[in-house]
């Protein structure tokens, strides 16, 4: 090899047109030798719209915790957020591609030859409206404080939920959920402890750490209700609470359903290159 | 065709054959060429597409046509690194996992920053401070040596 270059270019005849769709490049199909067959007696439909929920839940989180990327507080944070958003943007590639193996009419019609595949379609190619995700996830991430409150609640909820999942009848939700217990747990303590150090920190922390947990437990509820996450969720945060000395807050969900303002903001930042090129390959 | 396969690395973790690190889970010759299966350590690993990648050059080169499958199941634990593997972690300066977590009924909360009985892989004291539960790839955690002072890498238990 004459330069190091060359080894970009080494397979292109063996491999003929390498190139791929510019924003999945390096992406190839997170479930390629699944079995994604819908079994019997599940609704191909209904389990399509759950895990777009699930996913549409990660992918807007995980952007959100992605814009942490090079403003947290100090390097170790930094990194700790990423690696969350990561791990969620995972999740998020696994259950859009389970949704649109389940029920391919999910996805967004796209020109012919596009192209972009069935989970880039669902991610960039998808109006606010098309979305299942939740308020809780959708609202700026406030400071540091509100960002670690929601990390919280959301991985509390989500693990709840992801362990019932586990045993779920589809297969390849049940190996994701599996596979996201182990995340989430890593998820959910770190939110706690920081919800603890926070609380029991100075005056101006836990004045934070308030406000911010003011502002999102009315959109706790609601997703509560979406994952089912029963009374396990409830007996984690007690904990919490009781150790950081919190008081549950007294405040009631917030009325409607439906998205926020802020989702469409956020869609029109993660999108807006893939729109503008549907056919970009490199 | 195994040889082969197992002779790809982590790129991460380039002292890690994808056999070390459990990742490679089966080999198979079928009529249309070889089908690789690996399983994912972490959901959004990013490791994992240049690992397919090298898989399938690895093979063409050496003339077969191959391709890569995922299995989801049974999910990757870090119980699967061999010995051979937690050896070149040691050697390379890395600290290796402990057994994962079993899995129980819920996971309990831990409030704790999580104590891992581990030594520093450079001077082997025990007296060892975790920096942070994250560090530069998913499945590593950030420690320092209270004795040697130097920063180190563990590979999480998961």
């Amino acid at each position: 090899m004459d330069s190091p270059y060359d080894g970009l270019l080494e397979h292109h005849d063996v491999v003929g047109d390498d190139s791929q769709w510019a924003f999945g490049t390096d992406f190839e199909d997170p479930l390629a030798g699944v079995d994604t067959t819908v079994p019997a007696g599940l609704d191909a439909a209904e389990l399509a719209a759950y895990c777009l929920m699930l996913g549409d839940d990660a992918l807007v989180l995980s952007h959100r915790l992605s814009e942490w990327c090079s403003n947290a507080p100090d390097l170790e944070e930094d990194i700790a957020l990423a690696n969350c958003a990561l791990d969620l943007l995972g999740q998020a590639r696994l259950l859009l591609a389970r949704a649109a193996a389940a029920d391919p009419s999910v996805v967004p019609v796209l020109p012919e030859g596009s192209p972009v595949p069935a989970e880039d379609a669902l991610a960039f190619f998808r109006e606010a409206v098309a979305f299942r995700c939740h308020r809780m996830v959708e609202v700026d991430n406030g400071d540091f404080a509100q960002t670690m409150v929601r990390l919280l609640l959301f991985s509390t909820v989500r693990l709840a939920a992801f362990e019932q999942l586990s045993t779920h009848a589809d297969p390849v939700l049940s190996a994701i959920a599996v596979k996201g217990v182990k995340e989430l747990s890593y998820h959910r303590d770190y939110a706690a402890r920081w919800f603890v150090t926070l609380a029991q920190g100075t005056e101006e922390s836990a004045r934070r750490l308030a406000a911010g947990l003011d502002a999102l437990w009315p959109l706790y509820a609601e997703l509560a209700a979406a994952y089912e996450a029963g009374p396990a969720a409830d007996v984690v945060l007690d904990q919490v609470l009781a150790v950081a000395g919190v008081e549950r807050p007294d405040r009631p969900p917030r009325a409607g359903t439906g998205h926020t303002e802020a989702l469409s903001r956020l869609l029109a930042e993660m999108q807006v290159v893939a729109r503008a090129h549907p056919r970009g390959q490199w | 065709m195994w040889e082969l396969a197992c002779s790809v690395t982590d790129p991460e973790m380039p002292m890690l054959t994808l056999e070390d690190l459990g990742v490679l889970r089966d080999v198979r010759e079928e009529a249309d060429g070889v089908v690789v299966t690996i399983t994912p350590t972490y959901s959004g690993c990013p490791a994992m597409a240049t690992m397919r990648d090298d898989l399938v050059h690895r093979l063409r080169d050496a003339g077969h046509a191959a391709r890569v499958e995922v299995a989801l199941t049974p999910a990757w634990s870090s119980d699967w690194i061999t010995e051979r593997g937690r050896q070149a972690l040691r050697d390379h300066g890395l600290s290796a996992p402990g057994p994962a977590p079993a899995v129980t009924g819920p996971v309990l909360l831990d409030l704790f920053p999580t104590r891992r009985a581990i030594a520093c892989p450079r001077c082997g004291s025990d007296a060892v401070s975790l920096t942070s539960e994250f560090g530069a790839t998913a499945c590593k955690a950030l420690y320092r040596c209270t004795d040697c002072l130097e920063p180190f890498e563990h590979v999480k238990e998961i």
